[in-house]
């Protein structure tokens, strides 16, 4: 006999894994923008993040609202993320990859430490970014939350391959990412273009930090963790140095864990974080490159 | 001629560090005594990730889970074994190079970034999967060797006597850490020397290369892993003899993994002398910086800050600046 | 007074010294060719003047010092075309065109240029949107070419464009290249081991031999010179 199939039930938990998705898939391109300018991972990606998020959060408690904060945060952060690679990533530029790594994990450690510093450990919430209310639509409930989520993060990302398919600045970072030293000789300042790689990428820290904070209801300077280990899975999975695997990547995950955590009862918040890094074992192990990413050398 | 003068000068150094380790504990109060022995489990566990990093250029992000293995391997034989603690060092070493081959199996086929998230990956795992394993380990808990009566050299407070000497524990414990991480620097000094150490330079400097010339980089790769993670193992079993004798799964975390790959950058990869550098700056900064400011999150400003002001001036680390000193003498010889 | 002076420029890779005070000129309007052996320092020459290696010594253009930064060199009007042709192998055709023109601020000049690089390389206009790597090495070499022409240079640095090519592309590229010099008075710089084509297709020469230039004379004078034929056009 057949079992019926609550398909509400499951449009409803794709959408809302979509929503995670959305969130996982700006930090996972963030990642893949300054891995692929500069072969770094920036380990200090989450910490921005959230640094970014309790500045928003500060904001609103002088009586901004959310999106004015929003929008106020994620400028200031983009100006943050090229101030910060020009004094602390440029002088080891000409350094081996291991040196920037290290860098960007004294980076953690500061900015985490300063979150801390500045703000009291008590936890915080955001007020909301969309209505609360549900929304019917073909007879299902969905959540405007997260639709709203899923509307915003594919926004920036379109945003984002509009700049870099049809703008000249955008085309001279592709260059430089690929090929710095042809791209000197056509003139381009690559330096200046991972100054910018890093603005856009500490921007988009910032709008996966202000788009989670609501729908936790409450966050302390610890949050954007486990978000973080989220947006590695889906760059892994997707492939690490490419944008649209690690959107499509992120998407797959988001979905992937919310019914995991939904249909399989013994899937706790913890082992949310073991799936996650599982999916990162098993593509490593079985296809490195991921979904989308160029294929890696293997046998020699 | 110069040969003669270079090995002269290493043996030198040598001597000179047999004589620091010996003499320093006078000159340490007791407390900070200690707080070198903790330095030392550092500095061994280090020495195995420059083998894997410096020397054969893989990047791990998963030692501080191999020192979790040899750790786990002293507590558990001793509290619930009856072991001797000092003579399940070598076995949590054992133990921990076993774990290190397997973490080394899919190293031969991932390199670089997709390498290091494999390693990332491992350490992270391994809080969860020591929880989940708790008939064994203890679970959350962890394992205490504090309250029991253990067959324990280094639990005693106060002294210990040994060789026929009494030593005043912590004492005892600096030379225990130190001895054996010189002991193993030396081991490590020689395997870089010989051919072992050849291969795993030539898989750095170029995996294609080295394969075309006969190399079997897997067999490095995975070799170098498993050493690396005999010393990790030993680090992490004198770790739990000497700072609390306790261990859960939260003692190595990732943040571990991470420390101590700061340190081995920070004093300089390839260079032995700056892996006793790195380890001193992971055991004291962080103390230091508390001292600077007990603000909440301070300390950890200051630590990064450290971190990140060390790689900008001396991107080749803090041994690596020792090596520029010394040079200059033994390159015109 | 020449376009581009270079007077005792010397460089080295860490210990080795590549280049140990060469003294060369291209004037306005000139095509010159630089011959040598592999190893002679060619390549490092061309690198030196468009700073992708450290120099010293002086370098002039246009009667002001060089900037000794890759991106600079190529806004003060030099355009080079380094070995292996450079191009971006993951970018298409056009975006390879549109890079070449990144120092250029005039869009509707830029416009019409590069509408005549695609008629003057119909093949590039065939291959617009396919990625620059799926071209063959001939098509790479006109691509290569057509880009650095779309940043408008008052200098052409040609690095050993005829490297792997079938000898009839190789003729035929020169063709083009004598052609923009003609009509349009584009300064060449070409290093080339074909010595034969080169000397043919240049008003100048010079033979540099361990870093240093070891003949220098008009191309008719080096296609008679003893020891340059028998060394470089084997008879």
């Amino acid at each position: 006999m057949p079992v019926a199939i609550d398909w509400a039930g499951v449009a409803q938990q794709v959408v809302s894994g979509l929503s995670s998705g959305g969130i996982y898939a700006m930090l996972a391109v963030a990642l893949v923008l300054i891995y692929r300018a500069t072969g770094v991972v920036n380990f200090a990606q989450g910490e921005l993040a959230m640094f970014s998020t309790f500045v928003a959060w500060t904001l609103t408690q002088h009586g901004f609202g959310y999106w004015t904060a929003f929008v106020v945060t994620v400028l200031a952060s983009f100006a943050a993320g090229i101030a910060l690679e020009r004094t602390v990533i440029r002088p080891v530029e000409r350094s081996p990859v291991l040196t920037t790594a290290i860098v960007t994990i004294g980076l953690f450690f500061i900015v985490n430490g300063a979150a801390f510093w500045i703000w009291s450990p008590e936890v915080k919430s955001m007020p909301n970014a969309f209505s609360t209310r549900p929304i019917r639509i073909a007879g299902v409930a969905f959540s405007i939350s997260d639709l709203g989520i899923i509307g915003v993060s594919l926004l920036a990302v379109l945003l984002l391959w509009l700049f870099f398919r049809f703008t000249k600045l955008g085309l001279a970072m592709r260059a430089a990412a690929l090929n710095p030293d042809s791209s000197r000789l056509t003139g381009i300042r690559v330096s200046w273009t991972i100054a910018l790689g890093w603005g856009l990428a500490t921007a988009l820290g910032a709008v996966a930090g202000l788009l989670a904070a609501p729908p936790l209801g409450s966050f302390d300077q610890n949050f954007m963790q486990p978000i973080l280990l989220y947006a590695f899975a889906g760059a892994v999975l997707g492939g690490i140095d490419s944008a649209l695997g690690a959107v499509i990547g992120s998407l797959a995950l988001g979905v992937f864990l919310n019914l995991l955590g939904t249909y399989v009862s013994w899937v706790g918040t913890d082992l949310r974080q073991a799936a996650a890094l599982a999916v990162i074992l098993v593509v490593l192990l079985v296809r490195p490159a991921g979904l989308l990413g160029t294929a890696v050398v293997r046998r020699v | 001629m110069s040969r003669v003068l270079r090995v002269g000068a290493g043996v030198a150094v040598a001597a000179a560090a047999v004589a620091l380790v010996l003499v320093l504990p006078h000159w340490l109060s007791d407390a900070r005594a200690a707080e070198f022995a903790r330095a030392g489990c550092f500095f061994i566990a280090i020495i195995g990730l420059n083998l894997v990093t410096g020397y054969t250029g893989q990047i791990s992000l998963g030692h501080g889970a191999l020192m979790a293995v040899g750790a786990y391997t002293t507590a558990i034989l001793t509290a619930n074994h009856g072991f001797r603690d000092l003579w399940t060092v070598p076995l949590a070493g054992l133990v921990a190079a076993a774990a290190g081959f397997v973490v080394g199996l899919p190293a031969r086929r991932l390199s670089g970034l997709y390498l290091a998230l494999a390693t990332f990956a491992f350490a992270v795992a391994m809080p969860a999967l020591l929880k989940r394993f708790s008939g064994l380990t203890g679970g959350s808990q962890g394992i205490n060797l504090f309250d029991k009566a253990l067959n324990r050299s280094t639990g005693a407070l106060g002294h210990v006597h040994v060789l026929g000497r009494t030593l005043a524990t912590n004492d005892f414990l600096f030379y225990l850490t130190w001895g054996i991480g010189l002991v193993l620097a030396g081991a490590a000094w020689l395997l870089v020397r010989g051919r072992v150490g050849r291969a795993f330079r030539a898989v750095r400097d170029s995996e294609v290369a080295a394969a075309s010339s006969g190399i079997n980089t897997g067999f490095y790769k995975m070799l170098a892993f498993g050493i690396s993670g005999f010393y990790a193992g030993v680090g992490g079993s004198l770790f739990v003899l000497v700072s609390n004798w306790f261990v859960s799964p939260s003692t190595f975390g990732f943040d571990k993994s991470l420390l101590l790959i700061v340190g081995a950058v920070v004093g300089g990869l390839g260079s032995l002398a700056g892996m006793a550098v790195g380890a001193l700056f992971i055991q004291f900064v962080p103390g230091w910086s508390a001292n600077l400011s007990s603000a909440p999150g301070a300390p950890s400003v200051f630590f990064g800050a450290a971190i990140v002001l060390v790689m900008i001036m001396l991107p080749a680390g803090l041994g690596g600046l020792f090596r520029r000193l010394t040079e200059p003498l033994t390159r015109r010889l | 007074m020449p376009l581009l002076e270079l007077r005792g420029v010397a460089a080295r890779y860490g210990a080795l010294e590549a280049l140990r005070g060469i003294d060369l000129s291209v004037d306005e309007g000139e095509i010159v060719a630089v011959l040598g052996a592999n190893g002679a320092g060619k390549t490092t020459m061309l690198r030196a003047i468009s700073a992708t290696v450290k120099t010293s010594g002086e370098l002039v253009f246009a009667g002001e010092r060089l900037p000794r930064r890759p991106e600079a060199v190529a806004r003060a009007g030099i355009a080079h075309v380094p070995e292996g042709r450079g191009t971006f192998a993951q970018l298409s055709v056009d975006e390879n065109l549109r890079l070449g023109a990144h120092v250029r601020r005039d869009r509707p000049g830029v416009k019409a240029d590069y509408d005549r690089m695609l008629q003057r390389f119909p093949i590039l206009a065939d291959r617009r949107g396919q990625a620059a790597g799926t071209l063959s090495g001939g098509e790479q070499q006109q691509l290569a070419l057509a880009r650095a022409l779309m940043q408008r240079p008052r200098l052409l640095l040609l690095d050993e464009p005829s490297l792997g090519l079938a000898p009839r592309v190789v003729s035929e590229f020169f063709a083009v290249v004598g052609e923009l010099n003609e009509r349009e008075g584009l300064s060449v710089l070409v290093v080339e081991q074909n010595a034969s084509i080169a000397l043919a297709s240049s008003a100048r020469a010079y033979v540099l031999e361990v870093g240093r230039v070891a003949v220098a004379g008009t191309s008719a004078e080096l296609q008679r010179h003893e020891s340059v034929r028998r060394s470089y056009l084997g008879y």
